[in-house]
């Protein structure tokens, strides 16, 4: 038996928190961070709300598998893209205005 | 409260705290740290809630390659050492983020508490089960992923030789007249 609010709760708080991380960064690297926390809390969502009731098809558990995927995919990408911004420019400061 | 409300209590604490210094530290190095400990909590968390499938993979994913590729960046971005203030915006800057961060964590909370309602049973998941699903539901949007690492893979190769073409292009250029500027 468990109580779902704990989970719902925690995927909240890191949903927050990752929106505070991607507005409050500047270093281009730490902004990720922050979506990989806002990522992790619609996994936690989908893992939770699976793991109770019912799952024909276990959408929660299979989703979450590939929110996974699709975020190393996503990382590796941007990545890509701040380390050619930091080969352009040579730094990854995301306040700073480009010339 | 059960005993998997006070286990899942546990391993979310330590979620949100090491959440909070991810996105709040002045080392950067540490702020990359932080976040495996985040995320390893929260495979913790999809143990106690019955998904062992997705929490190893969580680990193997998240905590063994996303955090690895992390601090590669970091690396090759020459990330001082230290404490380093300027990773973070402006003080205003930051308490607006603050407010729009507390803002969505008050949003999600009232629209999902009141939907959570009381205890349940946690069934656990198979693994055969989600087995037998993503080769038989989902196949194809597990096949669509397939193709879609591959784009990405590709596209970071491009993307990264595209700027080092910019770079040829852009040291050879004080050397060249007006017009072989043009004709390129």
């Amino acid at each position: 038996m468990i109580h779902l609010a704990g989970p719902y709760a925690l995927a909240a708080v890191l949903a927050g928190l990752g929106a505070y991380g991607v507005l409050a960064r500047r270093n281009a690297v730490l902004m990720l961070i922050g979506v990989e926390l806002i990522l992790n809390a619609a996994n936690l969502l989908l893992v939770s709300v699976g793991s109770v009731g019912a799952d024909t098809w276990q959408a929660g558990n299979v989703l979450t598998l590939f929110v996974i995927t699709i975020a190393a995919a996503e990382v590796c990408v941007a990545l890509a893209v701040v380390l050619a911004l930091f080969r352009l420019r040579g730094d990854v400061d995301l306040t700073r205005r480009a010339e | 409260m059960t005993t998997l409300d006070i286990a899942f209590a546990g391993v979310g604490l330590v979620a949100a705290a090491s959440g909070l210094l991810a996105v709040t530290t002045r080392h950067v190095v540490h702020a990359a740290l932080w976040l495996v400990v985040c995320l390893g909590s929260v495979a913790g968390c999809y143990l106690v809630l019955g998904a062992e499938l997705v929490a190893l993979v969580q680990l193997l994913v998240y905590v063994g390659a996303v955090v690895v590729l992390v601090l590669f960046a970091l690396m090759l971005t020459r990330a001082p050492i230290g404490p380093n203030p300027e990773v973070t915006t402006s003080r205003a800057h930051r308490a607006l983020a603050a407010v729009l961060g507390a803002g969505v964590t008050a949003l999600l909370l009232s629209v999902l508490l009141p939907v959570a309602g009381p205890a349940r049973k946690r069934p656990g998941t198979s693994n055969t089960a989600v087995a037998e699903q993503v080769f038989g539901t989902w196949v194809w949007p597990f096949e669509a992923l397939s193709l879609l690492l591959l784009v990405a893979l590709v596209a970071a190769f491009a993307i990264s030789r595209m700027t080092r073409a910019a770079e040829v292009a852009q040291s050879a250029l004080p050397e060249m007249t007006a017009p072989e500027r043009i004709s390129q």
